[in-house]
């Protein structure tokens, strides 16, 4: 599955995250390579999402660095980490669509401030993005007038704005119909396969982390520490750790390492 | 079978006692929510060797909810659960399975004397940091804004400038011309008995242009427009839309408070004389109503109320709108990530900004009678 051409796009060495004087995961080092569908995966409350916020600058390591295309991005000073910034998509939880905007403006808006576009390519744009995550037609409606699930389309639609080299979903499955939960995996397989971007994606949907997911880091929440990193589909059967080998198989420890 | 029956719809029961150095514990009557179990002997031991159940009737979760804090408090690895009934094991196992995380425990005692003492004062302290760094990074960003390098949407700004501007229309009026025939009624009762009815108009005149139009304007502009600053910016934090702004590379303090604060600086002025008009109408129907003709009245207030009495409040009233719209940006962007929090911030929000509009209008005070004007 690997290829040896790609190249490492997210390095991050030795983070440590806290929130005050509260660790929630010590010593993290893994790299996501281009085109990689990475997944963060953990127990609830176990600082994935973060994790996350770390990788995106919304939040300093108390320790550690993150690099960029090789390039440090935990240092660099505030233009350097906007250039950065403006490659990233983020999907947040709830969507975390601009409410005072409708869904067809929160794309927009990104597009207009970032871009030479007219406002009819701006139009044309936003209505794309939204069929593509099914909601062709629903380009004047506020958030609030949609469900939580659409929300949650919408914000990928707009964490999609850009074009952007990484993007990084919060959850995207949860809450979603089944339906819908597998249009969202083909979306985002066809979008690396067509486009070329990388994924990083905080999930426990084990379901599509088999489906989608190349690579991933396991939270592991006991030792806050790093449980694994690799394959999902290899750590479910051969992981040394078998508080891995325990949340990939649902609990169910047949465990082919324990049979003789 | 009859009396087993009486015997399970008692009264709860746990009765610890030790019998020949072991630890027993016995369960009886109806553990239902509504009656006080009768316990005796808990004092004895951490937890039984035996349990014996024969005589329990029928539970609820008070009875487990008991078991799991004896359980705790006894901290012991392995507890004994045999001897009892099925489905309360069950319930016992279920709630043991994940074990307790002792450092997921907040320390919720109440802090008292000298340690709440200093806790007020740190965040008293941190609040007036706060504040002082945020008018700063208002100045900065003002300047960034002026030097082309900081920018906000347009459609924002405008949105704002309505809701604050013609969005406060009916509520000035109705409040300005109330206390302009306040100040003409209660002026005149006075000035009445000395004869000297004609003065209402200057009374009216002087406290409106000087004071009461620009100060009415002010709290109703902290109670109407910071509050709403406040709920938005904060409701805006709590569901992520401003780590949104971030991650797309907007910077969250351009395109909210900026916009915002030069709306409000903006309105306020136009607001107070507006307001200082409708008040000095309330004041001239009571004077019509007492004897003094309109014509009258405004004469007799043009003796007094000139150019730089007139501009006094409209000058107070840019700052004014510079503080309203500063503590409502200021507590909206400190606000807690949940709803009760935004609800904190819009009160702090609305107190701050009356508490601030007085202490400057005192300021203004003391300043304007030094330069005697």
């Amino acid at each position: 599955m690997r290829e040896p051409a790609r190249s490492t796009k997210i390095s991050v060495q030795g983070l440590t995250m806290a929130y005050g004087s509260f660790t929630v995961m010590e010593d993290l080092s893994f790299d996501v390579m281009e085109k990689d569908i990475f997944i963060i995966m953990g127990g609830s409350g176990c600082g994935k999402s973060t994790l996350m916020r770390h990788m995106v600058g919304l939040k300093e390591p108390a320790a550690g660095e993150i690099h960029f295309d090789g390039e440090n991005f935990t240092s660099a000073d505030e233009a350097k980490r906007l250039s950065f910034v403006r490659r990233f998509g983020v999907m947040y939880q709830s969507g975390a669509l601009w409410s005072s905007m409708t869904l067809a403006e929160n794309i927009a808006m990104p597009l207009e401030e970032h871009t030479d576009l007219k406002a009819r390519e701006i139009r044309d744009l936003a209505a794309y993005k939204l069929a593509l995550v099914g909601l062709s037609g629903y380009e004047d409606y506020y958030p609030a007038q949609v469900s939580g699930g659409m929300n949650k389309r919408a914000g990928i639609a707009r964490a999609m704005a850009l074009d952007p080299d990484v993007l990084f979903l919060d959850e995207p499955g949860a809450g979603l119909d089944p339906l819908s939960s597998r249009r969202l995996d083909e979306l985002i397989l066809r979008l690396r396969d067509s486009l070329g971007s990388t994924f990083v994606i905080v999930s426990h949907e084990l379901a599509s982390i088999f489906a989608i997911a190349n690579n991933s880091i396991f939270l592991d929440t006991d030792t806050r520490k790093q449980g694994a990193t690799g394959d999902p589909k290899e750590l479910r059967d051969r992981s040394d750790n078998e508080a891995v080998r325990i949340f990939l198989n649902r609990g169910v420890t047949s465990g082919k390492r324990d049979q003789p | 079978m009859k009396s087993d029956q009486a015997d399970k719809s008692e009264l709860p029961k746990a009765i610890w006692a030790k019998v020949d150095g072991r630890t027993e514990l016995a369960l009886s009557g109806e553990w239902m929510r509504g009656s006080v179990p009768e316990i005796r002997g808990e004092e004895l031991c951490a937890w039984p060797d035996e349990i014996r159940t024969e005589s329990l009737g029928r539970f609820d979760s008070i009875l487990p909810a008991y078991l799991l804090r004896k359980l705790r408090e006894s901290e012991k690895l392995d507890p004994c659960l045999s001897g009892l009934p099925d489905n309360l094991r069950g319930l016992m196992e279920l709630a043991l399975k994940v074990p307790e995380r002792s450092d997921a425990k907040f320390d919720a005692r109440e802090p008292h004397g000298l340690l709440r003492m200093g806790i007020v004062s740190e965040s008293a302290w941190k609040a007036t940091v706060s504040m002082l760094a945020f008018i700063g990074d208002t100045v900065v960003a003002s300047l960034r804004f002026f030097t082309g390098r900081a920018h906000f949407r347009g459609k924002d700004f405008w949105l704002i400038v309505q809701d604050c501007g013609v969005g406060a229309l009916p509520i000035v009026s109705l409040i300005s011309f109330l206390i302009g025939m306040i100040l003409a009624f209660v002026g005149n009762v006075q000035l009445a008995s000395f004869g000297a009815s004609l003065y209402v108009a200057d009374l009216v005149g002087i406290a409106m242009v000087r004071e009461m139009g620009v100060m009415m304007t002010a709290i109703i502009m902290s109670g109407r427009t910071g509050a709403s600053f406040a709920a938005h910016i904060g409701s805006m934090k709590a569901n992520q839309e401003i780590d949104a702004l971030k991650t797309f590379g907007f910077n969250p303090f351009d395109y909210l408070v900026l916009p915002r604060i030069f709306a409000l600086v903006l309105m306020m002025p136009i607001l107070t004389i507006y307001s200082n008009i409708i008040g000095i109408l309330g004041g001239m129907l009571v004077a019509a109503g007492v004897g003094i003709p309109p014509q009258l009245f405004w004469i007799e207030m043009l003796t007094i109320v000139d150019l730089t009495q007139a501009s006094l409040g409209v000058f107070k009233s840019v700052f004014f709108g510079a503080a309203i719209a500063i503590s409502g940006c200021l507590q909206g962007m400190n606000s807690g990530a949940s709803s009760s929090a935004v609800g904190q911030a819009t009160t702090r929000a609305v107190v701050a900004s009356i508490t601030s509009v007085i202490i400057l209008d005192s300021a203004f005070a003391v300043i304007f009678t030094i330069l005697d004007i």
